[in-house]
């Protein structure tokens, strides 16, 4: 975990955002949850323009493992998913911060991201559940 | 290779099939197909050889120790299969008339009442024809019992996080949200989480104890005395009943709704994945709500009971009573057993599983929950290994095969990593148990030595190790004509 981005803000449940200076923010997984679920074989991504609360789930990414879901780490309206992903689950293992992203979202409330961990933070707890 | 690549056009099993036609003229035109089906050309002696050779690539109870945790893979006795197959039973059609089947009535009824007594329920019905049938079933009564006091403002399901996946999505099935109940450090659920958790929007808790954890539950207690005075009613999942039997009754834990898996505590056959029984048992409150049809005794004889006799039920889950088959053979186990066998399998079963246990931690290996006493499973956890050797617990299960033995579940329950979920049950014998127990000392030693051998396994088998990635995304599951 040596090279978690330091410009991208985290969620516990290893979502990660970054804020595009546009009032939306990018979410993906945490290259540290792409590597405990292992190879990722479907992703099942909201809608455009689907309304999201922070903190429920509103995504699916499935591996041979487990299926988990994801949650939105802030509210607002979806507004682009990484169709990519559809034929190529695989792009969120191979780079977790950049193609294999999953959605953004028009936040209606920025000051959620100040609930979120930063990359230290994140770190701490990613060691925690490893021990 | 496919049946379908042994055809060959015109071939066929002449003293099974007629070479005339007979009976299309009786079905009216429009619904007669208009070209033929794509059905394999073979003999009849290929068709034997064919699925005889598949029989036998299979791990099955019948070849093979298959301690397979949470699936209760016990001996099925052949003399249940024996009764069940009488004629009066396999020839029964299930439309005959009751007068015609009081037989089979009495076996269902007497099955019914088994059931009641040895999980302590108020009444049972035993028609769903899956655990998975059973828990729709169990939560829809619970959505029926609220809606019937206009109680309409619980939408939560309280599910811990060590519970099958079925639970969650029987939940969500029923139209409820489901909250998450994490487990405290000794494999108990954290009761102070629960009671934050319960509120007016509480609709009911679903629960397996003894849990996957191989665990039983010591709060269950208080756990039923919150849930009841937040107005919400306790599920049992009846997965792990195996090592309670005729010990330990849900209905005197407090729950109101339980499932049963036949297939499992009562040793029907399902290692194919069926066909199952789930029958569900209620406490009075919610006895209205049972599915249909069930069977009553009146003076001497045998009736079903349905809609009209039970206004209030949830209805029915599939055509007809279940899968009568199933539930012979269960009504025959369960009669073999009696009050005293009951007991003893629950005996046995944990007997079998805290010898292992034991045996396996002596030999260094380590226990998911060290400071507890195992129930019918328990857990074993290979973290160290995956990460000092780089063997993980998939690749000592794979190579487990080569030693003769069906693995252990493995990352289940999600909450232990590296995990193996091991089941014996109470048919093995100790002889059995040591050589599995020494199996897995033998692959510890040879993922130190060898890690690639160990990885790279099975060996010895007709299929390899499988590309699971790939295969689940590139899905090819159905043959198509002139396919190669």
């Amino acid at each position: 975990m040596s090279n978690l981005p330091t410009e991208l803000k985290y969620a516990k449940s290893h979502e990660w955002a970054r804020d595009e200076g546009d009032g939306t923010i990018t979410v993906g997984i945490t290259d540290h949850a792409q590597d405990q679920l292992g190879d990722l074989v479907f992703v099942d991504l909201p809608e455009e323009g689907d309304s999201v609360d922070a903190g429920t789930d509103c995504a699916v990414v499935e591996s041979v493992k487990a299926a988990s879901d994801i949650y939105t780490p802030a509210s607002g309206e979806i507004v682009a998913v990484n169709t990519a992903l559809a034929d190529s689950p695989e792009l969120v293992n191979a780079s977790a911060f950049g193609d294999g992203w999953l959605f953004k979202v028009k936040m209606s409330d920025p000051s959620e991201l100040d609930n979120l961990l930063d990359a230290d933070g994140y770190q701490a707890v990613a060691a925690a559940e490893e021990h | 290779m496919l049946i379908q690549e042994q055809s060959r056009e015109g071939r066929r099993a002449s003293s099974q099939a007629p070479l005339q036609q007979v009976g299309q003229l009786s079905i009216p035109a429009r619904f007669r197909r208009r070209s033929q089906p794509a059905l394999p050309e073979v003999s009849e002696m290929q068709v034997v050889r064919h699925y005889t050779r598949l029989s036998q690539k299979n791990f099955s109870i019948d070849t093979h120790f298959y301690p397979l945790g949470s699936c209760t893979m016990k001996y099925n006795p052949r003399g249940c299969n024996t009764l069940a197959m009488l004629p009066g039973f396999l020839g029964r059609h299930p439309e005959a008339p009751e007068n015609h089947s009081q037989g089979f009535l009495a076996c269902m009824h007497d099955l019914q009442e088994s059931l009641k007594e040895i999980t302590g329920m108020r009444a049972v019905c035993l028609s769903p024809a899956a655990g998975s049938q059973g828990e729709f079933a169990g939560v829809a009564m619970i959505r029926a019992y609220h809606d019937a006091r206009g109680d309409t403002a619980r939408s939560e399901i309280l599910v811990p996080d060590a519970a099958h996946g079925t639970n969650p999505a029987s939940a969500v099935m029923c139209g409820y949200k489901v909250r998450e109940i994490p487990t405290g450090p000794e494999g108990d659920i954290d009761v102070d989480a629960l009671r934050q958790a319960l509120g007016p929007q509480t609709a009911g808790i679903m629960l397996t104890n003894p849990s996957t954890l191989g665990v039983f539950d010591r709060c269950i207690g208080e756990i039923a005395g919150l849930v009841h005075e937040a107005g919400g009613l306790l599920y049992y999942d009846g997965a792990n009943l195996n090592a309670i039997l005729g010990k330990v009754r849900p209905g005197d834990m407090g729950f109101d709704v339980i499932h049963i898996n036949l297939h499992k505590t009562f040793s029907t056959p399902h290692g194919g994945g069926g066909p199952g029984a789930g029958p569900v048992g209620v406490s009075a409150r919610l006895e209205p709500y049972l599915p249909v049809p069930m069977v009553q005794k009146e003076g001497d004889s045998y009736r079903w009971l349905t809609e009209q006799d039970r206004p209030d039920s949830i209805g029915r889950l599939s055509a007809f009573a279940g899968n009568a088959g199933i539930l012979l053979r269960a009504f025959v186990y369960a009669r073999m057993l009696g009050r005293d066998g009951m007991a003893r399998v629950a005996e046995y079963s944990t007997l079998n599983a805290n010898y292992m246990l034991k045996k396996l931690q002596k030999a260094g290996f380590e226990a998911a929950y060290p400071n507890r006493r195992a129930t019918h499973e328990f857990i074993i956890t290979l973290r160290r290994e995956a990460r000092a050797l780089g063997v993980n617990t998939m690749d000592y299960a794979k190579r487990l095969l080569d030693y003769g033995f069906h693995a252990p579940t493995t990352y289940f329950p999600l909450l232990v990593p590296e995990c193996l979920l091991i089941e014996p049950t109470e048919s093995e014998d100790k002889d059995t148990l040591d050589a599995f127990i020494e199996a897995l000392i033998t692959i510890e030693e040879e993922a130190e030595s060898d890690p690639e051998l160990v990885k790279g396994a099975p060996h010895t088998l007709p299929v390899k190790r499988l590309d699971d990635v790939r295969a689940a995304r590139e899905l090819d599951l159905a043959w198509k004509p002139g396919a190669e």
